[in-house]
């Protein structure tokens, strides 16, 4: 491998094709819905897009973190669901269920995660399986509890809060929560141990391990923080929609590895910017915003979502002959 | 007694996969208020069928130590497109069965042409290629529906009984291991195969067709799949552009695999495992029923023998001696 992350001796160097490349068709895109509209170019359009685009950008963090692991989380559904309907219920417990409501839909996210890492790190089953088992078993949890009906449980006034308000500059605060969850982000994997640590067990765990890396703690703790960032999600947007409903979370977890592998982060691990993922988060919003503006059937939008991400990945996310 | 145990060995994921669907099922009969009549069976087979033909067809990809999550949409595809063209008399009948499996082909094989030239990773190729396939079901099908003269007398004989008692899909499965799967084992190509998702390095340093052999295997996981859906419309008389339809048999199809011994870091397991694990995986479905408990409770008790069968694979733990071995 002739591309581990070397010593960065400037910013600017950190720039790679792929974020470029991703940048770059954000840009195309606006340019082709401004021919379209002129409102594409409006500061409210761009903001709006931002908001919807804020949710999966806290789910996709998660993902690339586990991503980067080398690994796969697809609990990401049920994990946005349970963390949503979990809020939404703690709401009902009067002033102290409300006042934990945010905390507690986390909570049930992390202990989720917890599940999957244990299987992966500890149990070393497959991370697609384990994760695949306990989404069911999340969904089957959440069925048995709610009857297998949207839940009638609102959202705490603090999700809505965040989840649906604009207070600064015009910013929503979902935008904002999603910057404060990116700049955490990058502290950790760019200036922790715990960053290092997984991009190393992306490239190799066993060298990982040798070098004194508790590679299962690590692997452990990332899933944890991927389950607990898709509950918080939920709960976001519950507090964005008003109240939590069933399968809620099924239209995020392909959009947020489309989204982490479009931003450059290679699907084997090891590999990846944050950077990369916001502007595949935003790319993918876009696309997804321009097909309904234009009013393309779903047909089409499928369609032309699936080209489009293979028609990029082959541009620039092809891997080497045996790597 | 040597090759017995050299025998046991090699197929242990099969047997095992064998073992727990013989529980499961016995469990299921002997609870059944009907008991173990040809109805029964009949009913549970052709439920167990359509999961089977699409764990199959998985197989063919995790062999190779890929991953295919269209399969799913493959399935619903041809089902689509299986409601329009089966219909008439024997002729055009065959000639929509074929153009069904042709379907089914040309997917797999874009499949494999993205992954072997492409070079892309299988899980996010076929990601992508699976809403690709879900947008021409959707536009075949906007609606659920059946052609007019759709062709009921084949679809009730491959899902009725033969002799009025074994049910026809299970002889089909039957029919398929002779057919395809077999053959497959026994060939170079099919060795090919195994021998690339043991080791791609290792096999092509040997000289083995690598890229002949994973397009092999997209192709014949895009036509087991048309058969599925096939399947799928002999059974609804109907096509159906269902996205949770084709994600949960993406999903349980993988489900299956594993429960059948088919290894996901590629080059172990067979087709007849897969089969038993789709098979099992019905019966442990259906077992609430029985139980007459509420069906609220299906998803998390599922959900639940998931995690747990796929938590028994992690009993080689204990004969890890050096604990690098871990992290192979």
């Amino acid at each position: 491998m002739s591309d581990l992350p070397q010593a960065k001796s400037s910013w600017t160097s950190r720039i790679d094709v792929p974020v470029a490349t991703a940048f770059g068709c954000i840009i195309l895109l606006l340019l082709i819905g401004s021919i379209y509209s002129t409102n594409f170019l409006s500061p409210a359009y761009l903001l709006q897009q931002l908001k919807v685009g804020a949710f999966l950008g806290i789910i996709a963090t998660g993902m690339m973190l586990v991503i980067l692991l080398g690994q796969i989380d697809l609990s990401v559904p049920w994990a946005v669901t349970m963390g949503a309907m979990m809020a939404s219920a703690a709401t009902a417990y009067g002033p102290w269920g409300e006042a934990l409501a945010i905390p507690f839909g986390v909570l049930v996210g992390v202990c989720l995660g917890l599940v999957n890492g244990f299987g992966v790190a500890y149990l070393r089953i497959p991370s697609m399986i384990v994760t695949l088992a306990v989404n069911s078993v999340a969904q089957g949890l959440m069925v048995a509890f709610t009857g297998g009906f949207s839940p009638q449980d609102s959202a705490s006034t603090a999700m809505k809060f965040l989840g649906a308000e604009t207070t600064i500059l015009g910013l929503p605060n979902a935008v904002l929560v999603w910057i404060v969850v990116g700049v955490l982000a990058v502290t950790l994997l760019n200036r922790t141990t715990f960053g290092r640590a997984v991009y190393g067990i992306g490239n190799r765990e066993r060298a990982a391990y040798l070098s004194g890396i508790p590679t299962q703690r690590v692997v452990m703790l990332a899933f944890a923080l991927s389950g607990g960032l898709a509950a918080f999600a939920g709960v976001l947007l519950a507090g964005y929609a008003g109240k939590a409903a069933q399968s809620m979370g099924d239209a995020y977890l392909l959009p947020a590895i489309a989204a982490v592998v479009l931003g450059g982060t290679s699907i084997l691990g090891g590999r990846g910017s944050y950077v990369g993922t916001v502007a595949g988060v935003i790319l993918i919003t876009l696309l997804q915003s321009i097909l309904s503006v234009v009013q393309m059937a779903e047909f089409g939008r499928q369609i032309i979502y699936g080209v489009v991400i293979i028609a990029m990945l082959l541009l620039y996310g092809r891997e080497k002959r045996f790597s | 007694m040597r090759g017995l145990r050299y025998f046991i060995d090699e197929h242990r994921g099969t047997l095992l996969a064998a073992a727990i669907f013989a529980l499961m099922f016995t469990l299921y009969v002997t609870n059944h208020p009907a008991g173990f009549t040809p109805n029964v069976v009949q009913t549970a087979a052709n439920k167990g069928v359509l999961l089977a033909l699409v764990a199959i067809a998985q197989t063919f990809v995790v062999l190779t130590a890929g991953i295919d999550l269209s399969v799913g949409m493959i399935f619903i595809l041809t089902n689509c497109v299986a409601s329009y063209l089966v219909v008439g008399g024997l002729v055009s009948t065959t000639g929509g069965i074929l153009a069904v499996l042709l379907t089914g082909i040309i997917c797999g094989a874009i499949n494999g042409a993205i992954v072997i030239f492409g070079r892309l990773q299988p899980i996010v190729t076929t990601i992508a290629t699976g809403a690709v396939y879900y947008g021409i079901a959707l536009w075949l099908r906007p609606n659920p529906g059946s052609t007019d003269d759709f062709n009921g007398d084949l679809a009730d004989a491959l899902t009725g009984k033969v002799f009025g008692v074994v049910p026809a899909g299970l002889v089909f499965l039957l029919g398929i291991i002779v057919v395809i799967w077999l053959p497959f084992r026994r060939s170079i190509l099919g060795r090919a195969v195994y021998a690339t998702g043991s080791s791609e390095v290792a096999a092509y340093m040997s000289g083995v067709p690598i890229l002949r052999a994973k397009m092999l295997a997209y192709v014949l996981s895009g036509l087991l799949a048309a058969v599925g859906g096939l399947f799928l419309t002999f059974f609804t008389y109907s096509g159906e552009a269902s996205l949770a339809n084709g994600n949960t048999y993406t999903l349980y199809s993988i489900a299956a695999v594993v429960l059948g011994g088919v290894s996901l870091f590629g080059g172990r397991g067979s087709a007849v495992g897969a089969i038993f694990g789709a098979l099992a995986f019905r019966a442990i479905g259906d077992l609430l029923f029985v139980f007459d408990l509420d069906p609220l409770w299906q998803p998390l008790f599922q959900g639940t023998v998931l995690l747990v069968a796929v938590s028994l694979g992690s009993a080689r733990l204990f004969r890890v001696r050096n604990r690098l071995d871990l992290f192979s």
